[in-house]
């Protein structure tokens, strides 16, 4: 170190907060200058400090673990409440559910109805979602034993899916509801026909339904068996208008977060699923839209429709 | 500089290691702190908190420990908080140097007084700092950023000094007092 006397070295002291606050003035034209220069020191710092920051990671994340338990706990009370009353409204609906069960069971035996065949169905993992701004499908993984057949209706917990058009050695595609290409008839929760058309947004759009039975904002959307596309009743969704006046679906299924489909093979789809996307090689020797019950896959099943 | 002159046993290793440590900590805990403060914690304005945090330390410290904060610390401590805190660069370092300008000056004044009047100055202080922060990111950005932060960055500051400060003279009479060698 240089040995200075006194006098300078107080002088250089005094001297060096205005130099530097100088500097500061000079550091803020250069970091306004060059941008690039600023942007790469910064870059080179976080770089050095990432793996600080990454060890503090976990023993952060578990900190606020703890804190938004505690804000758990906070919220419980409230959140008991809430459940209390929705427990209390589920009970009222279970009470009406198995009042309307025995009611059904009722004109069951009345009436020498003939039930449904319970449909066979098959689980498959959803593995792609090669959904686009283009075309709404997703890709299902099938292991050799199982065999999917185009036609077939996919539904998740909650509802209608979409359907099976194209099926290969083991893999199978599934055309959602939402897709452009995707049109079904439906019946509404009133009564009323319509078809439900895909747009390749979240939500289909009501179309085509006879004058004077308009949607009605809100209520249930389940598909008709009109065609024989689609068995009678499965639940699609809810009716919402959008702001243009346009009668939009909400669909029932979580359709963006696929992960597992149950396909049913309902056997009776006289109407085969459009090809997805749009543009492939349709198959042919489709019949004509509407041609009830004719099967053009050679997979009747007399038996149980005759039952 | 040796202030009290005299013969006396040359100081170990350890002595001296404890002195420089001593000597180093109110630079080092702010230079800590503010690595610590741009570490992604998620907390709700910790965008705030860094100037805030580097305000009251060098303001603290210059008033009371102001050989352990020289302006060349300063200027780094400065650059640090603008990096990190994603300030434009410089202003940090510019609104900090002033703020120790302003203390260096005054220091001998304001040492007589109670904490309650520091803190009051402090308040001025972090107001003028913080329009000074706002003033100069809208100038170098060339854009007009509503001053909703730099009100908030403000409050933050007034508000954080007394617990920092109570935190500082802690250490300042026991971990970091130099004379305890």
């Amino acid at each position: 170190m240089i040995r200075l006397s006194i006098p300078v070295r107080q002088a250089l002291e005094k001297l060096s907060l205005p130099v530097l606050i100088a500097a500061a003035f000079a550091l803020m034209l250069i970091g306004k200058a060059d941008a690039v220069l600023a942007v790469r020191v910064r870059m080179a710092l976080t770089d050095t400090l990432s793996p600080i920051y990454a060890t503090m990671a976990q023993p952060l994340a578990n900190l606020r673990g703890v804190a938004s338990d505690v804000v758990d706990i906070w919220d419980i009370r409230a959140e008991n409440t809430r459940l209390r009353a929705e427990n209390e409204q589920l009970r009222r609906w279970q009470a009406a559910a198995l009042a309307l069960e025995a009611q059904n069971q009722e004109f069951k035996a009345q009436l020498n109805w003939m039930p449904m065949a319970a449909p066979a169905f098959t689980t498959a993992p959803v593995v792609a979602d090669s959904g686009g701004v283009y075309a709404r499908s997703v890709l299902l993984a099938v292991t050799p034993p199982h065999h999917l057949t185009k036609g077939e209706i996919a539904l998740d917990d909650r509802g209608v899916v979409g359907r099976v058009t194209e099926v290969g050695a083991r893999s199978a595609r599934v055309l959602l509801i939402t897709d452009i290409n995707s049109r079904i008839p439906v019946v509404l929760a009133s009564g009323g026909h319509a078809v439900m058309e895909g747009t390749n947004g979240a939500f289909p759009v009501l179309r085509y339904w006879p004058e004077g039975s308009a949607p009605i904002d809100g209520e249930r959307v389940m598909t008709s068996a009109a065609a024989d596309a689609f068995p009678a009743g499965l639940p699609l969704g809810t009716v919402h208008y959008n702001s243009d006046n346009v009668p939009q679906v909400y669909p029932e299924a979580d359709l963006d977060h696929l992960s597992m489909l149950r396909l049913f093979d309902y056997d009776s789809t006289g109407v085969l699923a459009p090809d997805a996307p749009a543009g492939r090689l349709a198959t042919p020797a489709t019949p004509g839209a509407g041609s009830a019950g004719a099967t053009t896959q050679g997979r009747t099943s007399p038996a149980i429709r005759s039952r | 500089m040796d202030k009290t002159p005299g013969i006396r046993p040359r100081r170990s290793l350890g002595q001296r290691m404890d002195k420089a440590a001593r000597r180093g900590f109110p630079a080092g805990t702010t230079i800590l702190g503010i690595f610590l403060i741009s570490a992604p914690l998620g907390l709700p304005g910790q965008a705030q908190v860094m100037p805030a945090f580097s305000l009251s330390a060098i303001f603290f410290w210059t008033l009371f420990r102001p050989a352990s904060v020289p302006p060349p610390a300063v200027f780094l401590i400065g650059l640090l908080a603008d990096l990190l805190g994603e300030m434009p660069i410089g202003t940090s370092v510019l609104t900090l140097l002033l703020t120790q300008y302003l203390v260096v000056r005054s220091r001998r004044y304001l040492l007589q007084k109670g904490f309650l009047f520091v803190w009051l100055l402090f308040v001025a202080v972090a107001a003028v700092a913080a329009a000074l922060q706002w003033a100069l990111a809208c100038l170098m950005n060339w854009a007009l950023y509503p001053p909703i932060a730099g009100v908030f960055q403000f409050l933050l500051s007034a508000g954080l000094y007394p617990l920092l400060a109570t935190a500082f003279t802690q250490a300042h009479r026991a971990v970091a007092a130099p004379e305890r060698v």
